[in-house]
């Protein structure tokens, strides 16, 4: 399947319904709502099944997911047992269900694509023991992905993304391109990670845990958090009925440094932001805000701010969500991205939780409360190990 | 003395990976990152493990590594002081 | 689009047999398990990278296909390195890696975590070790799918080189887990870019049909 030169004009692409899931709510509403009474959803874990130490987490509520999972499969598939279905696979499920249906525009056919965004899907499946049923090949992200799309019947073999912490982002990027270049007129997008003891204990080894909630961009920030999520976003070169807001520009980098350390002047992701910023038609003025990857890690933070300074958005309002949620991973990039298109819906952003005191090589515009500002033309960005950084510019019409 | 210094820097070569190295290319005085054997972040985080793993010693403030893991002989050094017996 | 891009290099290694632009090497000595044969071929390019022995499975394959295909070949200096982009795709994503990793915390009894093996549990690892070893900045994406998919490389990689992201790219297939491997990794440059001296006289175009006999070659 080539691209057809016929069809090199370019197609705009917009966007449409969410869902979020996180420590904060099964809804964006729900977790808007939260963020707006500033709670953040951390506790202190000692689970020996999650973690060798205590450390604190951002765990979804597994009642309310098995019940919300229970009700689409009575719904979808009432001949199958929900014992068959592992945790991010419910996530998964939950979140599509809840981003297809209020959705006007028609999902099935040949032109609707599922991508899937994740870094360990079901790495819990190397726990022989914890799911009694009888397909741990579920472990390949490329089976759990097919599974997924074909609970809800799409046409088409979901595409899969691997990509460390900027697949989400990443994700967004290969689905604009894809309907711009009218491969496709629909693209959900979704991206979502568990957290598990895999993933908990390899932080640790790394020492990049933080040992209390992180504190993005803080001058006392010493680490990382980890959550887990979903998000989904549905894309479409159809315009829709309300805000019509669409991914205008994006790109991917690489630092060409280390594998698990950021580039130490942050040139590589400024680049990407440059690169995104000329597509969507936008000087650096332009912006009205940034989402940071804002991991609260010292390397990360301090590259960022050199990166955002180098991309001249050292002056815009920027925060990071994870101090909100943690580092989720493969659902960090569209989780981010779906709170900043309900900043630009509502004109409204939020603080950068656990931010009090600047401390970066490059001062920032960090929010330390949430304001009703214009929000126009956004930039969501990712880094992750592999040296990899990702940008998507977002622009409301 | 000698003998942990001989005995760490097989441990060393072996735990990080350096395979076309041997213990006798390895000076017990020379520093272990920056020059020489240019070890990075991730390789002192695994001498880490290796003094727990090997010596049940746990490095309580991973900020002491910078001189714990200065050379072979400091690790010795180390970990003659502080061995569990 | 079909003749617009061209494969100008490609190469195959597997356990029986190496390809340099699709021009077969049977490898001498078969090896019953991947790390004896990636150490003899990494000893046999004769290439000095001590990092190399730190990889883990598919990051030692990956780094050094990629070292064979960028080998002689003006590729690297055609392009500045943010117009280089990257593209592989594999099926079992870091699976080998994560049960590299699992064996150092299943057992409660005998539990240490090792960051050197944690930190290749993502695939996307090795497309890093390829960019900090050539300096390539461009594009990059790890794809997974349950085979060699040359549609889905050819539509990757077109999104690229159509708008411009990137001027030409490194893509393939990077597989390993347990006892089986393979790669097979191609360069894509656009005929445009090239004088008619620079054109391999056996470059084809880059399409499915491409792809698919060169992954062919036995």
């Amino acid at each position: 399947m080539g691209i057809d030169p016929g069809s090199m004009m370019t197609n705009p692409v917009y966007v449409h319904a969410d869902n979020m899931i996180t420590s904060l709510g099964f809804t964006t509403r729900e977790i808007i709502g939260n963020i707006e009474s500033n709670r953040i959803g951390f506790r202190m874990v000692s689970d020996r099944n999650l973690t060798p130490s205590p450390v604190p987490l951002s765990l979804i509520d597994t009642a309310t997911l098995d019940e919300k999972f229970g009700q689409i499969l009575a719904n979808r598939h009432p001949e199958q047992s929900a014992a068959l279905f592992t945790r991010l696979e419910k996530m998964f499920i939950v979140s599509i269900q809840e981003t297809v249906q209020p959705t006007e525009i028609d999902i099935t056919g040949s032109r609707t694509l599922l991508i899937i965004s994740t870094t360990k899907g079901n790495i819990d499946l190397l726990d022989t023991g914890k799911y009694d049923f009888p397909d741990p090949d579920r472990i390949f992200l490329w089976k759990m992905a097919d599974f997924i799309g074909s609970f809800f019947g799409f046409v088409n073999r979901p595409m899969v993304i691997s990509n460390a912490c900027i697949s989400g982002v990443l994700a967004l990027s290969m689905a604009a391109r894809m309907i711009e270049a009218g491969l496709y007129d629909n693209i959900l997008v979704s991206g979502g990670d568990i957290l598990s003891e895999f993933v908990i204990s390899g932080f640790l080894s790394f020492q990049a845990l933080s040992p209390e909630p992180c504190k993005p961009f803080d001058i006392a920030h010493n680490g990382l958090s980890l959550g887990e999520g979903c998000g989904t976003l549905l894309l479409s070169s159809q315009k829709p009925a309300s805000t019509i807001i669409s991914v205008a520009g994006s790109a991917t980098s690489n630092d060409a440094n280390h594998i698990s350390g950021p580039s130490r002047t942050g040139e590589e992701l400024a680049m990407a932001i440059g690169k995104a910023l000329k597509e969507a038609h936008l000087g650096a003025a332009e912006t009205s805000f940034v989402s940071a990857h804002g991991t609260g890690t010292v390397y990360n933070d301090e590259m960022e701010s050199k990166a955002l300074g180098l991309a001249g958005l050292q002056d815009v309002p920027v925060n990071s969500f994870k101090g909100y949620w943690g580092h989720t991973l493969g659902a960090a990039g569209m989780l981010e991205s779906i709170t900043t298109l309900h900043s630009m819906r509502e004109n409204r952003v939020f603080r950068s939780a656990g931010y009090e005191e600047p401390g970066l090589p490059v001062p920032l515009n960090i929010l330390k409360d949430h304001q009703s500002i214009p929000v126009i033309n956004t930039v969501k960005i990712a880094s992750g190990f592999g040296g990899c950084n990702a940008a998507v510019v977002f622009k409301k019409m | 003395m000698e003998e942990l210094i001989n005995k760490l820097k097989k441990e060393v070569i072996q735990q990080l990976n350096l395979e076309d190295i041997s213990a006798e290319d390895i000076d017990a005085d020379a520093p272990l990152f920056g020059e020489g054997l240019g070890l990075d972040s991730i390789d002192a985080l695994e001498l880490i493990v290796l003094l727990e793993k090997n010596y049940g010693i746990k490095i309580e403030d991973p900020k002491d590594g910078k001189k714990i893991f200065f050379s072979i002989r400091t690790m010795a050094e180390y970990i003659t002081e502080h061995q569990k017996h | 689009m079909t003749d617009h891009y061209i494969i100008t290099h490609s190469n195959i290694i597997r356990s029986h047999m190496v390809a340099r632009n699709e021009s077969v090497e049977e490898n001498p000595e078969i090896f019953v398990t991947f790390a004896p044969f990636i150490k003899s071929l990494y000893k046999k390019e004769a290439i000095s990278y001590p990092k190399f022995y730190k990889m883990d499975n598919p990051g030692k394959l990956g780094f050094l296909a990629a070292e064979m295909i960028f080998k002689d070949n003006p590729f690297l200096e055609r392009y500045r390195k943010e117009e280089i982009g990257i593209v592989i795709l594999n099926a079992s994503s870091s699976l080998d890696t994560d049960k590299a990793y699992h064996e150092t915390i299943k057992d409660r009894s005998n539990y240490f975590p090792s960051p050197s093996v944690f930190v290749y549990t993502l695939p996307n690892i090795l497309i890093g070790e390829i960019c900090i070893r050539h300096k390539i900045k461009g594009e990059n994406v790890f794809l997974v799918s349950e085979r060699f998919d040359p549609g889905m490389m050819v539509e990757s990689v077109s999104l690229l080189l159509d708008k411009n992201h990137v001027q030409a790219c490194l893509c393939g297939w990077v597989e390993v887990l347990d006892k089986r491997f393979e790669s097979v990794l191609f360069l894509v440059e656009k005929k445009q870019n090239l004088n008619d001296h620079e054109l391999p006289g056996e470059s084809r175009p880059f399409t499915i049909e491409s792809l698919t006999e060169i992954y062919q070659i036995k």
